[in-house]
């Protein structure tokens, strides 16, 4: 037979979901109850197997590529047909004119110093956020030539892309990420207990050997190379950071 | 075919894209098939894309599960209505979509828990997905299946119930084997 209060409680209980007050009534209950003592052990042992054998269905990585691929046509806004130049774009292109204007007239604003500041909180924000999404990457291969590939059907720019196994980084795989509103490739590396995340994106800038900063507990290395700017960042000591860094760059 | 500027295909990939996961699995479990999954899925996320203008801040996971699952039950009402049949308030032997034997052929633990479970009816086994995987309050489960808060525990307990029935039948039918 069926306790009354098994229906009414015991699973709102059971999921933590019931008030303070209506959850000290059903303990009361449970103390001479053995019928819902039973059923809760019973819940306990059925969310237990569930949770052991691992039936949650991630999200396969062909269908995040499809996913990526289908949702790709609605970046740009396409230009009306009728007319090329709509005074939209006109109004787009008016107001980065103006942007880069101001910009140029005031250098406070992009000193390098507070460009430093912002780029290091872009850095180490997106490598907390796909830690903490668990979305770490978007093709999951330790295969070089696949990993390029995916990549090559991503973004514009090309960049080498390595497996360093043999000295204890193994390559992950790859995601898109976005720091400071821009477009980044993000390669991920694991050596024995920490993940690294590099981001590659394209500049104009001239090759700039390696600066290293730290912000919230985690390191960064960033430098540039032939017209490609690289940041490693990771929560390991800075001398791993250094040695993967030396393994990128040569 | 839909028209987020820059800004808002920014803010739908980092409030949306992260709960692709919860959208397949959701998907996977209502419609017991990976290919089906997909492409239903991937129609949800479209949608949603499509829709995301009308999404003004809130639960995001709760937002698109409720597409997804909406998406799922009108693939399911066109290509498998007698999947659907199964009523909601049903009492609690359910008409199996796998009969128990085959539970019982199918191997131990996770075999056995996912042939149990993609037996039990759909409006059951949402909630349990949606319970015991995706780990939603019941207040979220709610919000996504548009049953009354106050009706998401009694649903669950049901659900479980079957769950736990399915489990055992499938266990004595094993028991009796060995004897």
């Amino acid at each position: 037979m069926r306790c009354d209060f098994a229906d009414s409680f015991l699973h709102g209980y059971f999921d933590g979901e019931l008030s303070d007050l209506s959850a000290a009534e059903f303990e009361r209950h449970l103390q001479h109850c053995v019928h819902c003592a039973v059923e809760l052990v019973d819940l306990d042992l059925l969310s237990g197997q569930l949770q052991v054998a691992q039936l949650y269905k991630a999200a396969p990585a062909s269908f995040r590529k499809k996913i990526r691929t289908s949702l790709r046509p609605v970046a740009p806004t396409p230009a009306p047909a009728s007319s090329l130049l709509s005074w939209r774009w006109l109004a787009a292109a008016a107001l980065l004119l103006v942007a880069f204007v101001v910009w140029r007239a005031m250098p406070a604003f992009h000193s390098e110093e507070d460009y430093q500041a912002r780029f290091a909180t872009g850095i180490v924000d997106a490598h907390l956020r796909a830690m903490l999404l668990g979305q770490i990457t978007n093709v999951h291969s330790n295969d070089p030539q696949t990993v390029r590939a995916w990549f090559e059907a991503q973004v514009k720019f090309a960049f080498p892309v390595h497996d360093f196994a043999d000295s204890g980084f193994s390559l992950r795989g790859g995601r898109l990420d976005v720091v400071q509103g821009r477009t980044v490739a993000a390669l991920v590396y694991a050596n024995r207990e920490h993940l690294f995340n590099v981001f590659v994106w394209p500049t104009r800038e001239q090759d700039a050997s390696p600066r290293a900063g730290s912000r919230q507990g985690y390191q960064w290395i960033d430098w540039r190379k032939d017209k490609t700017e690289f940041c490693v960042v990771s929560d390991a000591a800075p001398a791993e950071l250094g040695q993967l860094q030396r393994l990128l760059s040569e | 075919m839909n028209d987020l500027d820059a800004e808002d295909r920014l803010r739908f990939e980092q409030l949306v894209l992260p709960h692709v996961d919860a959208a397949f699995n959701l998907a996977r479990w209502l419609l017991r098939s990976r290919e089906d999954a997909e492409d239903v899925a991937q129609e949800a996320l479209l949608r949603a894309c499509r829709f995301f203008r009308g999404f003004h801040g809130g639960d995001a996971r709760a937002w698109l599960l409720q597409i997804v699952r909406n998406t799922c039950y009108s693939w399911l009402e066109k290509n498998r209505p007698r999947e659907l049949m199964v009523e909601f308030d049903e009492e609690l032997h359910p008409q199996p979509v796998a009969t128990p034997e085959s539970i019982a052929i199918a191997e131990e633990g996770r075999e056995r828990l996912t042939r149990a479970l993609e037996t039990v009816p759909p409006r059951f086994r949402e909630v349990l997905v949606l319970r015991e995987l995706e780990g939603c309050s019941y207040k979220e489960i709610a919000a996504i299946t548009s049953i009354p808060i106050g009706t998401v525990m009694s649903s669950l307990s049901r659900a479980r119930r079957q769950l736990q029935s399915l489990l055992v039948s499938a266990s004595d039918k094993e028991a009796t084997r060995e004897v």
